[in-house]
């Protein structure tokens, strides 16, 4: 079976962003690039897929400059067979993300792509659902549990959604997006490091690819959010209760 | 400016407040934009769902009856809202970020050919939206440059919808395929708990890794939240450990909430934590480290351990309301 993964270059989560003071943009200097950690999980769920059946091909997808090499190096090591780099330096918003992986997925017909279900810098949410739709797939986003069929023809997918999880099923090929508690990844092992050097990233330009990639989304600036005033510092119980109380009369 | 098509969900039958939040924020789009609200309810039979959407002031509720809409399914609701779009010279659509919103309106604007703007805190005349980025770090000024426009709404942004005159409630006619879903439902476990639902509540008590165990959730946590009626959060630490489930957690990658008092009890105060909660009206934070990033968002910060602190106002609040 071979499992299309998608993978995003995103900002570390641990860093602190700041707003550039003319709203245009984010400060980039020292700011730490990784896989968006959705897919990571969407990776290694594709790698236990391959691991349990025996069989298979994982292909990593990551659309943008030359730099997303790194992370694209990083799926590799991780276990990945190989990847493939869109070449596209313009801001994508998730439309043209998806009509760019609609052409990537008719080229190599996988029978599942895994997503993450939002990339953590902008949290759009959006480009899963966009593909399927894009393809007429079948999607299960917030995947927590997926179960392949025995005769791999078809998947049950656990979601995370409000007030329980749901349980959805279809035949493939379908799509399915990741959230936090589907696996835990895997680190790269050092002898997987190795191996990815000599794995193959094929590059292709976007602009080659026929897809629409004009923008429908412009972001016109970014602010910071209002700050809030420091608090206070109680020291009892009783004192915490009182102001609870009488000044800000919540209870 | 055509008219605002408004997605209400319907569960078990009725309409949830987070629809009727969406409801609002369609109203609020209307005031800005111009256009008329009108509210789509879909379903195998939508009868008490329709009738309690017709109670907001809308110009008119849609209703569509197919038996291929008994559960959501995303595909076959997208179709289904493609065509009402194209029916009703409907410029803007509208539903809020719920697990259901999120997962139909990308699809249906992929459908369209358009794009789409998540999460919206508010409506510019200008034509413009604002929306968090970076887990809450920046608040950006969008544009959406299609005549149709897809958008989720955040639920904290917007009061829920009040009744109003009584809307027409039309059975709008659409033609499903045999095959309009790939999909197939199965089944839904619902989480049971008789306390208010987490993104509505006005108290909600959170606790975190410094709870240590889901034991200690029932023995410290519980008491103080049942006694507030509030409803029981969590950090993504917590609900990774398995001390709770996974809905409970606020943040970044959970739930948003923003009620009138926050509880954070053990939990650091992480940003991506921070994105679902520091726009609570009134935060109060229990932790014993006193450089805990919680405390720079915390109106009221008690430095404590909480296995003290937390039955001490337990009672308190049960004193209080004596
Ligand atoms: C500061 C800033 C300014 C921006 N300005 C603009 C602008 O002016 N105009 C504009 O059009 N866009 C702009 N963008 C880009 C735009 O905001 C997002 O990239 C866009 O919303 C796409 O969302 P998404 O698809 O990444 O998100 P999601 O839908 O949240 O991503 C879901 C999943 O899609 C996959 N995916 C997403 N992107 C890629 C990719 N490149 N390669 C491989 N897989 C991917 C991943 O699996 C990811 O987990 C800007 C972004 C930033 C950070
Ligand atoms: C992609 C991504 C998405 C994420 N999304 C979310 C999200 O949506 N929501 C979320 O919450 N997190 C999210 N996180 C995780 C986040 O970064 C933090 O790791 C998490 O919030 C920490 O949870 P915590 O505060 O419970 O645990 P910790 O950071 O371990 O904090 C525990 C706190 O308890 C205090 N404590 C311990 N014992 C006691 C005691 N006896 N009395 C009083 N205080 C005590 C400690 O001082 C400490 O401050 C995400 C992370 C990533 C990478």
């Amino acid at each position: 079976m071979k499992v299309l993964v998608t993978v995003k270059r995103v900002p570390d989560p641990e860093t602190t962003i700041r707003v550039k003071s003319d709203g245009s943009g984010i400060e980039t200097d020292n700011i730490k690039y990784v896989i968006n950690p959705f897919d990571e999980i969407a990776l290694e769920e594709a790698l236990r897929i391959k691991e349990k059946l025996g069989s298979g091909e994982v292909v990593l997808v990551s659309i943008g400059d030359s730099v997303v090499t790194e992370q694209l190096r990083t799926g590799l090591a991780m276990g990945a067979d190989r990847a493939i780099l869109v070449g596209c330096d313009q801001d994508l918003d998730s439309l043209a993300v998806a009509r760019i992986l609609a052409k990537i997925v008719e080229d190599e017909s996988p029978q599942l792509v895994l997503m993450g279900k939002q990339a953590i810098d902008d949290d759009a949410n959006q480009a899963g659902q966009m593909l399927a739709a894009l393809l007429g797939w079948p999607q299960a986003t917030f995947a927590s549990e997926v179960v392949l069929s025995d005769d791999q023809q078809a998947v049950q997918v656990t979601r995370e959604v409000d007030g329980g999880l749901e349980t959805i099923g279809f035949a493939l090929p379908g799509i399915i997006t990741s959230d936090l508690r589907l696996n835990e990844p895997r680190y790269a092992s050092l002898p997987g490091i190795m191996k990815a050097r000599k794995k193959e990233i094929k590059e292709v330009a976007a602009a080659d690819l026929g897809a629409d990639m004009s923008p429908r989304l412009t972001i016109n600036s970014l602010e910071p959010p209002t700050q809030k005033e420091a608090g206070k510092k109680v020291e009892t119980v009783e004192e915490l209760i009182g102001l609870l109380h009488d000044e800000a009369k919540v209870i | 400016m055509g008219n605002i098509l408004v997605f209400a969900e319907t569960q078990k039958g009725r309409v949830p407040k987070s629809s009727l939040i969406a409801i609002q924020a369609g109203k609020d789009a209307a005031s800005k934009l111009g256009g008329d609200v009108l509210v789509a309810v879909l379903g195998s039979d939508t009868a008490v769902a329709a009738r309690e959407a017709a109670g907001y002031g809308a110009a008119k509720v849609l209703a569509v009856n197919d038996a291929a809409l008994e559960n959501y399914l995303a595909d076959a609701y997208a179709a289904t809202l493609e065509q009402l779009v194209q029916t009703n010279e409907v410029t803007l659509v509208v539903a809020a970020a719920t697990a259901v919103g999120k997962d139909l309106l990308p699809r249906l604007a992929a459908r369209l050919g358009v794009g789409m703007a998540s999460e919206v805190v508010s409506f510019h005349d200008d034509g413009t939206l604002q929306r968090p980025m970076y887990a809450g770090n920046t608040m950006a000024t969008v544009t959406l440059a299609d005549t149709i426009k897809v958008v989720s709404v955040r639920s904290t942004a917007f009061d829920a919808a009040q009744p109003g005159e009584q809307s027409a409630v039309e059975q709008a006619s659409v033609s499903l395929d045999a095959d309009v879903t790939k999909m197939q439902f199965v089944e839904f476990n619902e989480t049971k708990s008789d306390r208010p639902n987490l993104t509505e509540a006005s108290i909600v008590v959170s606790g975190g890794r410094g709870l240590k165990s889901g034991e200690n959730f029932t023995t410290y946590l519980e008491p103080l939240v049942n006694e507030l009626n509030a409803a029981m959060g969590a950090s993504r630490a917590a609900v990774d450990a398995g001390f709770v489930p996974n809905d409970l957690q606020v943040g970044q990658t959970g739930k948003v909430v923003a009620p009138e008092l926050y509880i954070a009890v053990g939990i650091s105060g992480a940003i991506q934590h921070l994105a679902g909660m520091k726009d609570s009206k009134v935060i109060v934070a229990v932790n014993k480290d006193p450089d805990a990033p919680i405390f720079n968002v915390a109106d009221y910060g008690l430095v404590a351990d909480l296995f003290k602190a937390v039955p001490e106002l337990t009672e308190a609040v049960k004193k209080a309301k004596e």
